[in-house]
């Protein structure tokens, strides 16, 4: 096992309970996905020594389902940044392109399994976290309806965003690894009786004939052009596979990103309340009183990133300004919801490029963070629709990986399996 | 917050709410970058009021007790315990 391009922050091994449809197959799992007795750091200063009491659902299901647990995954820390360079454990390189970032937040997901350091992965996806890295890799990540996939276990960033979903080599893959962890959980109230008795494994025949793909054309103009030419190249190759290709235009999507920054910002900093430096995490010292010593133990455990979107989630949500930022933010959720809605009238999975940007290289991107927000364009809009969305490799552009993402209606990662694996 | 500039001094009333100690050279940096970052949120004024629909039901369980961790686990990952409690600082 390798982990050349530090795609692990811990190797381990935590052995299978059971056999199934995982055994013999190896999985590295995201760090900010509890194990029990595995020390699991969300990639920050802060949880460097946290060792949960208990396992994620999800683990559970895995190990239950036969699969060998080999690496808690690099991350960005707490799942904040698409390049897995704000992790306090160095950033992942991306395998298949040398010197370049493997995406993020799940970087170390995504490149363990491009690096065959791991069979599967598990990544998390709040804007866009497993889409990226998998495309950035050339690899496949699918972020599932919201509520298919008990988070029971993952350290929340922004809850009413994040999904944990599978990485793999493979669409067909990448579907087996959902059936085991996809269904309700009573541990999570907002997991939903779909998936229960799913067969998604089935679904990735590659039959698309009569199938309406709706190509988000704002989403392709806003592309590189070398990432849009291997995008049309994939479009191409749905349409000689007997799809029907329509052009579709949502304007909700141009506000999507402010909402989407607005929203998770607001959520993490009521998340990230917890971490005072009592009962887990860096103390902040005796010293000086209860606020003093909290201010400490944040200042000293959370990076640059991390702190940057407390503090602005604190500022949208304070007095004066919850209205102008965080309702409006609501408002623009509701309407991509609704323009997605409609869109699925007329298309049966909709697509675009997963990311609009190739690879940066390491330490490029870190300067100027409005910049950095600006590669999510493509990935943030699904997470605030609650939809599933896939990103499946269609080859590659001056050299480096290009992902395709194909989105599907609520609990329709059928369509999008099915579809995905049509580009294999 | 395009209206009135990002200064020093906004930073740190919304550190001092989020609880976060800074220091001077990143909270010199957050004044820049947030007056960047909020400006590129004000286009949220063009989003029209949207009625929401929500089909969400309460998830409900009976409130029964069940076993949770023993204090001995609850307690494990705390930098400092006494007597079987958490130790924290002096509340003022």
């Amino acid at each position: 096992m390798s982990t050349e391009h530090n795609a692990f922050i811990t190797e381990t091994t935590i052995e299978p309970t059971s056999e199934g449809p995982l055994s013999g197959r190896t999985i590295a799992v995201k760090d900010n996905i509890s194990t029990a007795g595995v020390r699991t750091t969300c990639g920050s200063t802060m949880l460097e020594e946290y060792v949960p009491p208990y396992d994620a659902t999800v683990v559970e299901r895995l190990t239950a389902a036969g699969a060998t647990i080999v690496g808690k995954a690099n991350m960005d820390e707490f799942g904040m940044g698409g390049t897995t360079e704000t992790s306090a454990f160095g950033p992942t390189e991306n395998p298949r392109a040398p010197g370049r970032v493997a995406g993020g937040s799940s970087g170390g997901s995504a490149a363990a399994v491009a690096e065959e350091a791991a069979d599967l992965a598990l990544g998390t996806d709040t804007g866009g976290s497993i889409r990226n890295p998998a495309a950035f890799c050339g690899v496949v990540g699918l972020k599932p309806t919201y509520g298919l996939v008990s988070r029971y276990g993952l350290i929340a960033y922004a809850n009413s965003l994040e999904q944990i979903g599978p990485i793999a080599p493979t669409v067909e893959e990448t579907a087996t690894l959902l059936d085991v962890i996809a269904g309700p959980d009573e541990n999570d109230a907002t997991t939903h009786q779909n998936g229960a008795d799913a067969n998604y494994a089935a679904a990735a025949d590659g039959n698309v004939d009569g199938m309406t793909i709706g190509v988000l054309k704002n989403l392709r103009a806003g592309a590189d052009e070398r990432v849009a030419a291997a995008f049309d190249d994939g479009v191409a190759e749905l349409e000689a596979r007997g799809a029907t290709v329509v052009e579709i235009e949502l304007d909700s999507i141009e506000h999507a990103l402010a909402a989407y920054y607005v929203i998770a910002m607001s959520e993490a900093s009521s998340n990230l309340a917890r971490f005072d430096g009592v009962r887990y995490g860096v103390s902040g010292g005796y010293e000086g009183d209860w606020n003093e010593s909290f201010a400490q133990a944040r200042e000293s455990g959370f990076g640059e990133e991390v702190k940057r979107r407390i503090l602005l989630g604190t500022y949208a949500l304070s007095a004066g300004y919850h209205d102008k930022y965080y309702k409006k933010a609501q408002d623009a959720r509701a309407w991509v919801k609704q323009e997605f809605d409609d869109a699925f009238e007329n298309a049966d999975v909709l697509a675009s490029p997963t990311m609009p940007v190739l690879p940066p290289e390491i330490g490029e991107s870190l300067d100027d963070p409005l910049q950095l927000y600006q590669i999510d364009a493509n990935t943030v809009p699904v997470n605030l629709a609650n939809l599933p969305a896939i990103s499946v490799p269609v080859g590659r552009a001056d050299g480096f990986p290009v992902g395709f993402q194909l989105i599907g209606p609520a609990f329709g990662e059928h369509r999008i399996l099915r579809a995905g694996s049509a580009l294999q | 917050m395009s209206e009135d500039a990002v200064d020093a001094d906004a930073v740190h009333h919304v550190a001092d709410l989020a609880r976060v100690a800074l220091t001077e050279s990143e909270a010199e940096r957050f004044e820049a970058q947030f007056e960047d970052i909020l400006d590129y949120f004000d286009s949220l004024d063009e989003v029209p009021e949207i009625e929401r629909e929500s089909d969400l039901v309460n998830v409900m369980r009976p409130d029964e007790q069940r076993p949770s961790l023993d204090q001995n686990e609850a307690l494990d990952n705390a930098a400092e315990t006494e007597d079987g409690y958490f130790k924290g600082p002096r509340v003022s």
